[in-house]
Parts: C-alpha cells; structure tokens; sequence
C-alpha cells in the first residue's frame, strides 16, 4: 500500500479534534440527564409551554420569512437593477449584527417615543414583553437565511423555462405556479428549515424584547441561573431533541435534491 | 406579417438599433449573424420577452409591442430545448392547451398529429431527462405549435443538436413550416441550414440590419463589404469598371450586365471558381493562368489558395478533384469564373 502523505495525516487529525470538538459537548449534555429527569420535564407546563412558543414563534417567522420574502428572493433571482448588491448587503445584515443588539433596535423603534410605536400602541400591538415581540425578533434574525436560499432555488431554475411558458400563453401568476414554484419548492422549503432552525435557537435578541412569556432558550438560560446545570439540562435536551429534528429533515432534503440534480 | 419599426433596445452591453424588418405571412425568414450580433434579442423582443426601447412591432394589422407575451400568439423554440424538467413528453406538449380555450378532444387530436408527424408518439410518458437532443427537440416543436400561433420563432434550433440527427430534425422544420399556418422566423449561423429552409432572410451585424432579401440573393449579392466577407464571400477585390468590364490590378474580368456607377467592388464566391489543367489556355473569356500557392483540407472540401496575377484567388474544390487535376503548391493552372456569378457593389 501507498505510504500516506504527512499532509493526509494532518488533515485527518485535524478533522478528528473539530468533530469531537462538537460532539462530545452534545453527547455530554443528551446523556446528563436521566430518563426519569427527561419524563419529569417534560411533564412540567413551564418546559412544555416554553418548547411550544419557542415552535410556535420559529415557525411563524418562517412563514412570515416565505410570505414576503418569496417575492424578494425572486426579484433578486431574476433581475439586475442598480442598488442590487446593496440590497443584498442590507438582507445579509442581521447575520452579523450582535443578537442582543437586535432586540435593542427593535425596541428602539417599538417604544412609544416612536411614531411606529405609538401606531402599533394605537392599533393595540404590543412587542415588549409579548408574543408579537418574539416573532419580531425571530423573523429579524430568520429572514436572509430563507431569502437566501430561495433565492439560489429560484436561480437554479432556467428564465427560458419561464419564457416559453408565457409565450404558450401563462401569465406571469400562471407559470409561477405551474413552473417556477415546482422546480424551486425544495429549496424553499429547506429555507423555510433553516430560517426556523436559526429562530428556535435565539437568545439574545428574545431576551432583551420578551423575558417573558418563554421561549425555550430564556426558560433554559433562567433555570440555569436560578438553580445550576443540573436543572437546565433536560430541558436542553429536549430543545436540542427539536432542532435535531428539524436538522435531520433538512438533511434528507438536501440530499434527495443533490442526488436528482 | 411581422413587421417591426425602428425597433431599438438597450441592454447593459448591447444595443439594438433602428430594426426594420418585414416577414410575409407564412414565409420561412431567416435571420443571420455573427455570435453578438442581436438576433436572439429580436425574437425576445418579438415574443414580448424583452423590454422594447423605441419602435413598433405588428403581427398582421395588430399591433403587440405593449402587449403581454402570453397574448401575442407568439412561440418560442430555443437550441436548448427549454423543456419543463417536471413534466412529462405530454405534460410539456399539451402545456399552453388550456391558455387557448381549446377543448380537451381536439386538444388530443392536435397532440396525436403532431406526435405523429414528428414521431414522438412513443414517448409521451417520458421525463425530458431521458430523451436524446433530437427528441427534445421534437417535444418543443410540438409544444409550441400545438397552440397554432401566429408565428414560430425558432432560435438556432438545430445547433445543440448532434450532426447525424441534424437532417431529420431540418426536414422535420420543413415539413411543420408546410403543413402548417404558422409564419417560421429563424436564426442561425448556418449557412446551410438557411439556404435548405428559408424563402428570405435578413443579415444582422453590431445591432444593425445590414442586408434583407431573398435567401438566394444574400449569398450571391451582398451587400456591403461586411455582408461579403459574412457569407463567406472570400474573393473580394477593389475594382475599377469600363465598358462592361472590370479591370482589377492587371486582369481584366468581362462582366454579364451593367454595373451600377457607384459600384467599387468585385466579388466572387469560393466556389463558383473552376481549375483547369489545360496545356494552353482555352479560347473563352475571364480565363486566367495562376498558380497554386496551398492547398488545405476544411472536412470534406479544399480550399486551394492561388496567385493570379498579383491576386490571391481562394477557390473550394472535391477530394477528387484535387487528385484528377495534380493540385499542389507550386503547380500552373487555369481559373475560370462563369460571368453570371460575378457580383458587383
């Protein structure tokens, strides 16, 4: 057999340390707490009311994410204007903004010493302290990454696919739906996942707007102040048993859409 | 049929100008031109799938430059077929039935002659995915004229396609073009491929319509220098005409009929030169001695390159003919041109 280069050698060490690196922690924490510790929390309201609004309030992001920015992500697919890389920049900043510095924008412009915070206050919504709030925040930290692969989805499918379709007589709604939206609903759908994967786990942002009511991180981040790691690690099992498997899901996705192209 | 005005687009590197264009209904047009030059662009714009600058564009009486794309009764064919990936043979050809209000039985009718007459009945369950290029291109033939437009615009259709199935698919053109109403226009860079389908055509160059006219003419009665050196006119020389006669360097070549006084130019195509070997020169006008200076294989024609006079003459011969006739650098011969295939501009 070939000796292997030292190159091989480094690469292989290097790749073993990252992986450990991320699992042991996880393995550490999904192997911490008992079964009957698990049973136990997720009998308790607290855990299981914080791990629904945590879905509940990713998942309505998502679906705020896919409403409005489905028409962007395809405006930025299909067209060239002046402003474009702008644009995008503007889109891609609430991935490099400090989280807690979001929850703090937001309020800034919620509050009622502004004229978009008394009008929400006028028309009786609330984002401090509220559900609302979360969802604000969720859908602020959410959203490129669902235009972002919308975006590349919408890319992937061919503009003459789309010409030929008018000229057989779709309007534009027409071939949307008959072409468009078929050949690019899988990536949609894994940017509706990973928008909701990177809302179910905020923190910071949640925390500044909405101590309460609780999402699963804050409910976790609490309960290990109040009473240490011992008390916060079943219900982090249990959030990190929903990303799993939402992660899993994106998986198969991907895979599946890898393998047809 | 089609008529466009003073059609000018602009795009970010490109620029459409003053087109003027003028298809008859029913007619098989052809438009020509370098990779670049905006022919791809024209039928954009005609299909409706491009923004227009300035200018008109008409189908019959009706004008459709503002007009959606979906209400022009315009079809597109591409080079690369632009299949509906998720859809099967017949998902794609039957797609634009339901746009056009046709029923569901004379939808069929239509899709079973078509299949029919292109021979792609066997294949109607298949994803484009697994068709040939020359089966694909049957498909987006039949998808396009299953609706009946008005017009058929045909983007280098047979250029994605491998050369052994390029002349099926050629006559399949031919016989949509005759058994249908459909007015065909067409570009492509294929020479061969527009003198065997088109009645007309028109040459694009830099955005501009450089020349319009019979198939036929364009060939054999460019234009303009550019037009000339385009369609492979490759003996052009400057000239000087007198008494139906032009006198190029030291040759005089006699010329069949008048030329027009603003004329500079002598044009001959390649082909319409004949090499002889005779010992003596033969008692016949526009005779000359010359000499081959190469000889060089393009496929299955040669391109003998000759000195006559202080000319240098290119001239396309047959593999047999450079046998019988013992053409090599450095051998005598004869050069004849026929006068009617003498062009003058």
């Amino acid at each position: 057999m070939r000796r292997k280069e030292l190159f091989f050698w480094l690469t292989l060490t290097c790749g073993i340390v990252i992986v450990a690196y991320i699992l042991l922690p996880l393995v550490e924490l999904m192997t911490s707490s008992s079964i009957p510790a698990l049973w136990e929390s997720i009998h308790d309201k607290e855990v299981v009311r914080s791990i629904r609004l945590s879905v509940f309030s990713a998942g309505s992001a998502a679906l705020i994410s896919f409403l409005f920015g489905t028409p962007l992500a395809y405006l930025l697919a299909r067209q060239d204007f002046r402003g474009k890389r702008l644009l995008e920049g503007i889109i891609d900043l609430p991935i490099v903004i400090p989280h807690p510095v979001v929850g703090i924008a937001i309020l800034g412009i919620s509050g009622k010493n502004h004229w978009i915070g008394r009008l929400l206050f006028d028309l009786g919504i609330r984002i401090m302290g509220s559900v609302t709030g979360i969802i604000v925040a969720l859908t602020f930290v959410g959203i490129p990454f669902y235009i972002h692969s919308a975006k590349a989805g919408f890319m992937a499918v061919s503009p003459r696919l789309e010409k030929v379709s008018r000229s057989l007589g779709a309007s534009m709604t027409g071939t949307f739906l008959r072409i468009t939206f078929p050949l690019a609903w899988r990536s949609m759908l894994i940017g509706i996942i990973m928008c909701s994967a990177r809302a179910i786990s905020e923190f910071g942002a949640v925390v500044v707007i909405a101590y309460h009511p609780m999402t699963a991180p804050v409910l976790i981040y609490e309960r290990f102040e109040a009473y240490g790691l011992k008390y916060s690690q079943p219900v982090a099992v249990w959030l990190v048993i929903v990303s799993l498997f939402l992660f899993l899901f994106l998986r198969i996705l991907t895979t599946r859409e890898a393998r047809e192209k | 049929m089609i008529r466009t005005e003073e059609l000018n687009i602009r795009l970010l590197d490109f620029s459409l100008r003053n087109v003027n264009l003028s298809v008859q209904e029913n007619e098989f047009f052809v438009l020509m031109g370098p990779t670049g030059a905006g022919k791809t662009v024209i039928l954009e714009a005609i299909a409706g799938l491009i923004q227009v600058d300035g200018g008109r564009i008409f189908i019959g009486e009706r004008e459709i430059t503002g007009q959606p794309s979906e209400k022009r009764g315009v079809g597109i064919v591409y080079q690369d077929h632009a299949l509906f990936p998720h859809l099967d043979v017949m998902g794609n050809i039957t797609y634009g039935l339901r746009y056009h209000g046709i029923e569901e039985k004379k939808g069929q009718t239509r899709l079973n002659e078509l299949t029919q007459l292109l021979g792609i009945r066997h294949l109607l369950t298949r994803l484009p995915i697994h068709l040939s290029g020359g089966e694909k291109q049957r498909v987006a033939l039949a998808r396009a004229l299953i609706v009946r437009p008005h017009v058929l615009l045909l983007d280098e259709p047979l250029s994605a396609i491998d050369p052994g199935f390029r002349e099926e698919i050629r006559a399949a053109i031919k016989t949509l073009h005759q058994t249908t109403q459909t007015t065909f226009l067409m570009v492509t860079h294929d020479f061969g491929e527009a003198l065997s389908l088109a009645d007309r055509g028109a040459i694009i160059q830099q955005g501009e319509i450089a020349q319009t006219g019979a198939i036929q003419d364009l060939f054999h009665r460019p234009a303009s220098m550019a037009v000339a050196e385009f369609v492979g006119m490759k003996n052009i020389f400057e000239a000087r005409f007198e008494n139906g006669a032009a006198h190029v360097g030291s040759l005089r070549v006699e010329l069949g009929s008048p030329v027009n006084p603003g004329h500079r130019y002598l044009a001959i195509r390649p082909e319409d030169i004949t090499i002889r070997r005779n010992s003596s020169p033969p008692e016949r006008s526009n005779c000359f001695h010359a000499v081959v200076t190469s000889v060089a294989g393009q496929g299955f024609a040669y391109e003998v390159q000759l000195k006559c006079g202080e000319l240098a003459v290119k001239t396309m011969v047959s593999k047999r003919a450079i046998v019988d006739l013992e053409l090599r650098e450095g051998a005598t011969v004869f050069i004849s041109i026929d006068t009617a295939a003498i062009h003058t501009f």
